[in-house]
């Protein structure tokens, strides 16, 4: 490539990247100064919110847990449970990457209480798995390529798992509408709908 | 094997030419042929990543838990433009559960943006960092940021960029909101001179919005330290620029710092530098001796990690009657936010079409909102809805075909360097996509169908550099039972890297794809690769991947060579053998040979060549919209996109299709849909969640026919490959606008196209 760009004076996004990250002002001061502060603000720390007694299934197995009334649902899946399948995404019922089944209808996990799932049966997208081996529908967005970075790959599974399981052989129009509320940045939309296609016809 | 040696390597990262010295070997197997077979690549692969994705064992930086582990909530500027006269953090430290703050007050001054700092006082946005919190639940730090006591001085804001460049408007800056204080600017021929030998000029303003990037996966890191060993897990784009940043802010030794990132959920540019909160995690990890998770939220992500900057580009061009363009003159200003970054948007105009007088004077203004950063084909999304606007404008002007004007047009090389390209396959591409679309079928009069939805059809060109180049290497290991492990400082961000890699080593060493596996994204283990951004990594990566496995090939020969007692000459390797070319009896299996020779496994290493010099390396394409206009309602609907593209050889037809279908919605979304809002009285951001910032759905998504116009190009590198995700968005939205002029015989000016900007233009 030719070096000289005549006439011209370009900005430089890395002018930026130059002065940026260049270090601390007045030498290196950081690390000594952090090992000599002062120890953590707080002394033990006892978790003293009021707490409820929960039961429900979760992937077929019976959960008795307490949790704070305000624990929402992907709380409860992901930081009590650690199923880290499920995605916080928008975290207000907005983008469908927390959707998990409840008694087999898909529902945005972030958008309801722990609470209100007391009593039902939860099915995260680890609970399609038989041990190791993936679900027919899980193969086929494999097959299909329905996922980019993957993201939001779990909650666009399991929509698909609930539109499967109201309309087991779903029409084009059903499928659209069915995976409409789960939102795919990197829009891997088109492969998605070929991955439902495909899974309803396993 | 002959030394290899260091070069200075040029090439163009997003916009920019990015310049380093890069180790390059002096010996390469010959590049494969434009229309070479090849067994795997190409073919459509099924991504080896794919069965951690669906199953949900794919561990991203939002999933890592690691014991003991604190989690960290920043504390961000409610207003726009902002001094901290005083912070009181004592409520909040009190509260039960909290491990620590950090402000301004008990840090050190790190710098950051060049002149302002990791806790700035001067808070120059709303999104600012003011504190982080650190404490036992995400919960907990939450409540403790609303128990900080800010007692902030407000200062008057500015949010626009014409109204930033007044001498009245608050200033961000002493010396003034114009970055540098002046504009770019470039030009060759003279373009007054030009336009004096037009027959027709028209000149005419465009708008862009500013759009966010809004990546599936939010910002977030969890760092660990080990004594004075740092280990970083980041959601981002450029491990390298990671661990750089993070030890030059914490001023440590690199080899202090590991970062590693196996998954990412998206980043489309945002994800390309190291970030602040990934550096308070570490001085809050530092100072409480645990691990330490952070995240931002979706607000922060609206407001704070970066942005596409909007356009108000002013275009005026000059054509004769038989349609050569005799001059093109851009004027453009962008908000680039409240820290440095660029809005320029003139390449298209410079580089697209063959005209001889150009002359571009752009601006990049500081406002009081959120930096911009690179954001998928940054400059040209914007560049080329103007400057496809103002060519559909001119050709109806003198009665000329948009397509045969463009033709007319043809650049046959490099406009601003003024050297050959390596290879244009553009004519092939318009060719493909005009028959697909129905071009003939166009109504030429713009406007004329019957009825209330009115149909129209549209198209625009692309180019885009997309050729990467050195640095970039690979590590090969090769197992005692012939399996093989490929490693390189790379990341998979979404696009198929992880495959592409293996099926290049497959390829080359024509082995099973069963037999390789890939590991990227961890600074500690792999070789350098650069930051995944500029469509460079598969161009850049896999001819570092085809060295080492010739590298290999040549190691395994030797010790074949050795171990049969025959010269190396004598031998060849095929298929996981090295075979003695006329004596069955001399051969022998790759894993009996790393066997023999006592080994666990043996390593190659591969580096990526220089690209050719006098050459410039760019991709091609074109996209043509078929839409519909509900001239009641005002809503657009995008029946088809026809996506043609020159982007050099095809790895994975299945993964490519699938950027390619990600490209061609994001265009589409940017087209109609998404706009960020600020209200201009409070300098805040309305448009702060997914609600409200509108994103398309499944519901949304048009028909997409794609077609690849070109073979491998053997000039660039030893696997003829270019980038693709960035072209595959660039034309897009200009192709719309175009085929909306075609429905409704109106030219909207200014994106997104929302129903009200369609009603507008028509009944006002």
């Amino acid at each position: 490539m030719a070096k000289n760009k005549k006439n011209s004076r370009s900005m430089s996004r890395r002018d930026f990247m130059k002065g940026f990250g260049s270090g601390v002002v007045g030498g290196s001061i950081m690390l000594q100064t952090l090992h000599a502060a002062p120890p953590p603000t707080t002394g033990t720390f006892k978790d003293e919110s009021n707490r409820v007694e929960l039961t429900l299934k979760v992937n077929g197995k019976l959960v008795q847990t307490k949790i704070t009334p305000h624990t929402t649902l992907i709380e409860l899946i992901r930081d009590k449970l650690a199923l880290t399948g499920t995605k916080v995404v928008c975290n207000h019922g907005e983008c469908g990457a927390c959707t998990v089944l409840l008694d087999g209808r898909a529902v945005y996990s972030c958008h309801m209480l722990a609470l209100d799932a007391h009593g039902k049966e939860v099915i995260t997208v680890e609970g399609l798995m038989q041990g190791e081996e993936l679900h027919p529908l899980q193969e086929a967005f494999i097959e299909k390529d329905g996922m980019q970075c993957g993201f939001c790959t779990p909650g666009q599974i399991m929509a698909a798992q609930g539109l499967l399981n109201e309309h087991p052989h779903p029409n084009r129009e059903q499928i659209l509408k069915g995976m409409s509320g789960n939102i795919c940045r990197c829009s891997a939309y088109p492969k998605i709908a070929d991955s439902v296609v495909a899974a309803a016809k396993k | 094997m002959a030394s290899d040696k260091i070069i200075k390597s040029r090439f163009f990262f997003e916009d920019e030419v990015e310049e380093k010295l890069a180790e390059v070997p002096t010996e390469e197997p010959d590049s494969w042929q434009a229309d070479e077979k090849l067994a795997k690549v190409g073919k459509p692969y099924s991504r080896i990543d794919g069965y951690d994705k669906v199953s949900g064992t794919a561990r991203y930086a939002f999933d890592m838990h690691l014991p003991n582990m604190a989690q960290a909530k920043t504390l961000r500027c409610p207003l726009a433009h902002a001094r901290i006269k005083g912070i009181d953090t004592r409520k909040a430290e009190k509260l039960s559960g909290v491990l620590a703050v950090l402000t301004h007050r008990n840090t050190p001054e790190i710098k950051w943006y060049g002149t302002s700092f990791l806790f700035d006082t001067h808070l120059r946005y709303e999104g600012d960092e003011v504190a982080c919190v650190i404490a036992e639940t995400e919960s907990i730090a939450e409540q403790a940021i609303k128990l900080i006591n800010v007692d902030y001085e407000e200062l008057d804001h500015v949010v626009d960029a014409k109204e930033a460049m007044q001498d009245s408007a608050p200033k961000l800056y002493d010396s003034g909101n114009i970055r540098n204080g002046e504009p770019g600017t470039y030009s060759r021929g003279e373009v007054e001179k030009g336009f004096a030998q037009a027959d027709t000029v028209i000149e005419d303003t465009y708008r862009t919005q500013i759009a966010i990037h809004n990546p599936t996966e939010v910002h977030c890191s969890v760092v660990n330290w080990d004594g004075d060993r740092l280990t970083v897990w980041d959601s981002t784009q450029g491990i390298f620029r990671v661990r750089d940043g993070v030890a030059n802010s914490l001023n440590i030794p690199l080899n202090s710092v590991r970062v590693i990132k196996k998954y990412m959920g998206g980043g489309f540019g945002s994800k390309l530098e190291a970030g602040k909160y990934t550096v308070m995690a570490a001085l809050a990890a530092k100072q409480i001796g645990r691990p330490v998770r952070i995240t931002l939220d979706r607000k922060e992500m609206n407001l704070a990690v970066g942005n596409r900057p909007d356009s108000v580009q002013t275009l005026k061009g000059g054509v004769k009657k038989d349609g050569t363009l005799t001059a093109l003159f851009h004027h453009s200003y962008g908000a680039i936010g409240a820290h440095p970054s660029n809005a320029q948007c003139s390449w298209p105009l410079k580089s697209m079409y063959k005209c001889d007088n150009v002359k571009v004077e752009e601006y990049s203004v500081y406002i009081n909102a959120g930096r911009a950063r690179p954001f998928r084909a940054p400059g040209h999304v914007q560049g080329f809805f103007a400057l496809e606007s103002l060519l559909d404008d001119l050709a109806e002007k003198i009665n000329m075909d948009p397509l045969e004007f463009r033709l007319k047009n043809y650049a046959d090389k490099d406009q601003v360097y003024n050297i050959p390209y390596t290879s244009k396959v553009l004519r092939e591409a318009y060719q493909k996509g005009a028959d697909a679309i129905g071009w003939q079928n166009r109504s030429e009069k713009p406007g004329s169908g019957r009825g209330p939805v009115k149909r129209g059809i549209g198209m625009s060109s692309q180019i885009w550099w997309g050729g990467g180049g050195p640095p970039a290497y690979a590590t090969l290991k090769l197992n005692r039972d012939g399996t093989l492990r490929v490693i390189a400082g790379t990341q998979d961000i979404g696009t198929g890297t992880y495959t592409f890699m293996a099926q290049v080593a497959a390829e080359a060493l024509e082995l099973p794809m069963e037999k390789v596996e890939v590991i990227l994204g961890d600074t500690a283990v792999a070789p350098y690769c650069g930051a995944s951004g500029g469509s460079t990594t598969a161009p850049s990566v896999s001819p570092a991947v085809r060295n080492a496995a010739e590298n290999m090939k040549a190691k395994l020969i030797s010790g074949a060579a050795a171990h049969l007692e025959v010269p190396e000459s004598q031998l060849t390797y095929q298929k996981g053998m090295v075979n003695h070319k006329t004596n069955t009896d001399k051969s022998i299996a790759i894993d009996q040979l790393v066997r023999e020779m006592g080994e666990q496994v043996m390593v190659s290493i591969g580096k990526r060549g220089a690209n050719p010099e006098g050459y410039m390396i760019n991709t091609f394409g074109a996209q043509f919209a078929d839409v519909q206009v509900d001239t009641e309602t005002g809503k657009i609907r995008v029946n088809k996109i026809v996506a043609a593209h020159d982007i050099g050889r095809v790895l994975n037809v299945k993964t490519l299709e699938n950027q390619m279908h990600g490209g061609v919605i994001q265009g589409l979304s940017f087209a109609l849909m998404e706009e960020r809002v600020i209200d201009r009285y409070t300098g805040k951001v309305v448009t702060f969640n997914m609600h409200d910032y509108k994103m398309p759905t499944i519901m949304d998504m048009p028909d997409i026919e794609m077609f690849i116009v070109s073979g491998g190009d053997p000039k660039i590198s030893s696997t003829g490959v270019k980038g693709v995700g960035e072209p595959a968005m660039i034309p897009t939205p200009a192709a719309i606008a175009n085929a909306v002029y075609n429905a409704i015989g109106v030219r909207i000016k200014q994106l997104p196209m929302t129903p009200d900007k369609v009603l507008n233009a028509l009944y006002r």
